[in-house]
């Protein structure tokens, strides 16, 4: 099986590679959001401390 | 009481203080995700190139290995989320209370996930992105059950009252997991029957069967990850004004 045929995945490639694609990005941000919102709460209660 | 080891109820007792939940996950987290890492790898492997394509749907069956263990996820997240919520309701354990808060953005996300994967499944297969049938419906009210919990949440300051409320939320939405379950039997649907859970004889190939069930795997794992992630931010801000974390915040300012 070459890799070309791979990614076309018998002809549903769009739907197939849209799926996991959409996963990838959605998983992703559960990921990403706790580390923004971690920072964040370190960046305002240092901000605060100074004060 | 008897019964438990004293081991067992000394390490309950020692996670349900949040800063040695926050130290003890810090330490686990790489084996996590490293055990994720290996599971995903080894699933998608087998799913997307080892295994057959169907007799019947071709490659478009390959959405499965995303599919299903979302849908799986969307249903065990929700039972977390409610059976926590009930033992923070019940205990007034804060551990509890911020477990099943954490929960509910990631179980919103994997019913986001069944649902749309799902409706990329249906078009080429059944010729719709979408119908009306009982077990789409009733994912779709799993979906507004938990971003009602994440709105109720957000809207009340006093996070102590917005985890009452949002518990019993939780519990009264319950309901729902055994009609979605069931509802493939129940009513005459469109989306088909299970292929996995009939214990006696389940009519997938094996070769199907085993990457689907390490992706179920690498999901559980990844909702490890995703909860412990969640709940160590929930649970600073909710903790903000406690020695343990003011004792943090000093040591990193140094």
């Amino acid at each position: 099986m070459s890799f070309s045929e791979f990614l076309a995945m018998g002809g549903y490639g769009f739907y197939v590679w849209t799926s996991y694609g959409l996963t990838l990005v959605v998983l992703l941000l559960n990921i990403i959001i706790p580390v923004v919102q971690r920072k964040q709460f370190f960046r305002q209660s240092l901000k605060q401390k100074r004060k | 009481m008897f019964l438990i080891p004293d081991i067992v109820v000394r390490f309950y007792h020692r996670m349900a203080s949040p800063p040695h939940y926050y130290a003890f996950t810090k330490q686990i987290m790489p084996w996590l995700v490293v055990i994720f890492v290996l599971l995903t790898g080894a699933g998608l492997y087998g799913g997307l190139y080892l295994a057959p394509a169907d007799y019947q749907q071709g490659d478009s069956y390959r959405i499965i290995y995303i599919h299903v263990p979302s849908a799986w996820m969307s249903l065990f997240i929700y039972m977390v989320m409610a059976i926590t919520g009930a033992i923070g309701l019940v205990w007034r354990i804060k551990l509890a209370e911020v477990i099943s808060i954490s929960s509910a953005p990631i179980g919103a996300s994997f019913t986001f996930i069944a649902l749309v994967t799902g409706s990329l499944w249906g078009k080429p297969m059944w010729g719709t992105w979408w119908v009306w049938d009982a077990r789409l419906t009733s994912e779709l009210i799993l979906l507004f059950l938990y971003l009602g919990v994440i709105g109720l949440y957000g809207a009340i300051d006093d996070k102590k009252i917005a985890s009452k409320s949002v518990a019993i939320l939780a519990i009264v939405g319950v309901v729902n997991i055994p009609i979605i379950h069931y509802s493939v039997e129940w009513w005459n649907t469109l989306h088909q029957g299970p292929t996995v859970t009939k214990m006696d004889k389940p009519s997938i190939h094996v070769s199907m069967l085993i990457p689907l069930l390490l992706m179920a795997l690498s999901f559980k794992f990844y909702y490890l990850i995703a909860l412990i992630q969640r709940s160590r931010v929930e649970l600073l801000n909710r903790e903000r004004n406690s020695q343990w974390v003011k004792t943090m915040l000093s040591e990193q300012q140094q």
